[in-house]
């Protein structure tokens, strides 16, 4: 299982930073995607991968438990992240009827195109 | 308890909702709700710097839990300072912001200044490194809306790239925090400092990784080099009093630094000792070298003072980076300086730019009241280059002082002093630009019979009133206070970064059992 998940998240990194460096708002909003995915599946792992476990202390014996912080991280993690990707589509969406263009990077040369003399 | 510790975050965290949502059609009731909530914010900050002015942590636990299981907030004078910092320019700013009008010109500025106010009060003052993150993402979310207030094809633009930046930085952040807790099993930073010491540094490669990518995190909101080319572009393009504003943003980077690789990963620390200081320090001397000749070389006014506040960065970092507490106090005295110097030099830029055709360092004609702006902005850029009398001279002689270590003091002096004097030479080129040979051109326009009917065209600039040269007039006292009382400041600084190099009182005082009622 350590295998698949690493494997995983190791997939979900690569395509995020692959989709990053294409500095078009469309790939860059699915990159930013995959790499939250990818950190909340982290944030998860870091807390050791365990199956059938409750994250509550039983009182009852020496059941065995999973770690509640990690979960409580993510949770955290993913509402953000979702928030920021809604902000993230809506100044997208903004820069592109502005623009004209979805491209993320600035040309610097048009930018001072104003300030030569 | 002190329950006045959590006002910063609270109050305008109240009060922005009620901004947005009540006040939202009434821009003069959103004002002065704005104004008066800051300035009580001022006043808050104020109390809490005394009350921990007599050196004593204080502490407030959210829902009465003990410290390593709940999340803490934590007083001591280092937050203190930084809120007081952050209240005093956030009120200057604010009333920039008001008196030329920029709350106008889109919606919602009131609302999203608070939301920023309460992220940056919360960074300073919270004691949990996960908090950290969270109240690190509450200001970068209401800094996306200042960013792009007001809108405009340039600033969505520059606005978009400063987004998706600092939302790679939120990723990394929590990669770090995930392999923090995975190696630690703790996110509270005493219970870090008190926890990592024990690893030996043999089995501690998974917390130096950790350790290097907070640092990598904090130096994108630091603007650090190789992460600071987000800033010029950001700073330049955003409403002025927002980049003023925004002065204080990069202090959060070199404040958590400051916090996490001292206190959490500091010096003495077997598995993590060096690490930050050995990166830390070749990065902020090419910082300064980057702000250096970015100021040389800008062609406007606004990319100009943007490349100049990632220069600070380098000096202020480059202090930091000694990880000593006479170099601390030094640093800690230039963020405050630069902090106002940064924030007085944006307020000037908009009085100019807005009466001026873009804000490109050509001659033009010279603009109303070109006198009192010209001594205005020459005023701040020798506070920011480090000219006496006012305190950036003494900031940086501070610093040098603090760096005459024979490893350092080569590159450090040598980046330093030729970074002072290159950005000096880049603006006073740029001040005699705008504002001297404007005055040579503004001469023969007159003796042309048909331009009778010409100046009426352009839009006549407004003299600027009262109000809107206060706020950059207080930056400038601000300074001047700063020089004139630089000795009991200094002494409050020293103490400051005493207590934060004093780990054991930290980690002793935050967790601390919970005394029974």
């Amino acid at each position: 299982m350590e295998l698949l998940v690493a494997t995983a998240i190791g997939a979900l990194t690569a395509g995020g930073v692959y989709l990053l460096l294409r500095l078009r708002s469309f790939p860059v909003i699915l990159g930013l995607a995959l790499l939250s995915y990818a950190v909340n599946v982290f944030l998860f792992a870091s807390g050791r991968l365990a199956i059938d476990m409750s994250p509550i202390l039983s009182k009852y014996g020496d059941a065995s438990y999973t770690d509640p912080l990690p979960q409580a991280l993510v949770l955290t993690a993913i509402v953000i992240s979702f928030g920021m990707t809604a902000v993230l589509v809506m100044i997208c969406l903004g820069a592109f009827l502005e623009a004209d263009s979805d491209r993320i990077d600035i040309d610097e040369t048009e930018a001072d195109k104003d300030a030569a003399p | 308890m002190i329950h006045w510790i959590i006002v910063p975050v609270v109050l305008p965290a109240m009060l922005a909702p009620i901004i947005g949502f009540v006040m939202r059609h009434d821009i003069f009731l959103a004002r002065v709700a704005s104004v008066a909530g800051t300035a009580f914010l001022l006043a808050v900050a104020m109390g809490l710097a005394a009350l921990a002015a007599d050196g004593t942590t204080h502490i407030y636990r959210l829902g009465d839990w003990p410290a390593p299981f709940g999340i803490v907030l934590v007083l001591d004078r280092l937050s203190a300072l930084m809120v007081l910092l952050t209240a005093s320019l956030a009120l200057i700013v604010l009333i920039h912001a008001i008196a030329t009008g920029w709350d106008a010109r889109g919606r919602h500025f009131h609302a999203l200044f608070q939301f920023q106010l309460m992220g940056i009060c919360g960074a300073f003052l919270t004691g949990d490194i996960f908090n950290l993150f969270v109240f690190f993402e509450v200001l970068l979310i209401a800094s996306y809306g200042l960013m792009i207030h007001a809108g405009g094809r340039d600033r969505m633009r520059a606005g978009l790239q400063y987004v998706v930046m600092n939302l790679a930085g939120s990723t990394l952040f929590l990669f770090a925090l995930g392999t923090l807790y995975a190696s630690t099993g703790t996110l509270n930073i005493a219970d870090l400092a008190a926890k990592v010491p024990a690893i030996p540094a043999d089995e501690a490669a998974l917390v130096r990784v950790a350790a290097m990518l907070l640092m990598i995190v904090f130096a994108v909101k630091a603007a650090l080099f190789p992460v600071q080319f987000w800033l010029p572009a950001t700073y330049a393009n955003a409403p002025a009093p927002v980049a003023a504003l925004f002065a204080i943003m990069t202090k959060v980077g070199a404040y958590a630094i400051l916090r996490v690789h001292t206190g959490a990963f500091g010096p003495g620390v077997p598995g993590t000792d060096g690490l930050a200081a050995t990166w830390l320090f070749p990065a902020a001397i090419v910082t300064i070298a980057i702000g250096a000749f970015g100021v040389l070389g800008a062609r406007r006014l606004l990319p100009l003072i943007a490349f100049s506040v990632v220069g600070s960065m380098g000096t202020l970092l480059v202090a930091v980076a000694a990880f000593t507490p006479t170099a601390t106090t030094a640093a800690l005295y230039y963020m405050v300086h630069s902090t106002f110097a940064a924030a007085c030099l944006f307020l000037i830029a908009d009085l100019v730019v807005t009466r001026r055709e873009g804000d490109s360092l050509i001659p033009a004609a010279a603009t109303v009241q070109n006198g009192l702006f010209a001594a205005l902005f020459f005023g701040a850029a020798i506070a920011m280059a480090g000219m006496p009398p006012l305190s950036g001279f003494l900031g940086k002689l501070l610093v040098l002082d603090a760096l005459r270590t024979p490893g350092t003091i080569g590159w450090a002096w040598t980046a330093i002093l030729a970074g002072s004097l290159i950005t000096i030479i880049g603006f006073a080129k740029a001040g005699s630009a705008l504002f001297w040979k404007s005055t040579a051109i503004a001469q023969p326009v007159p003796d042309a019979t048909d331009e009778e009917i010409i100046p009426s065209a352009p839009v006549p600039a407004r003299p600027a009133t009262a109000a809107e040269i206060a706020p950059t007039m207080l930056a400038l006292a601000m300074l001047a206070g700063l020089a004139i009382f630089a000795g009991p400041v200094a002494d409050y600084l020293e103490q400051t970064s005493f207590q934060l190099f004093d780990r054991a009182g930290y980690i002793s005082a935050v967790l601390a059992p919970v005394a029974e009622n």
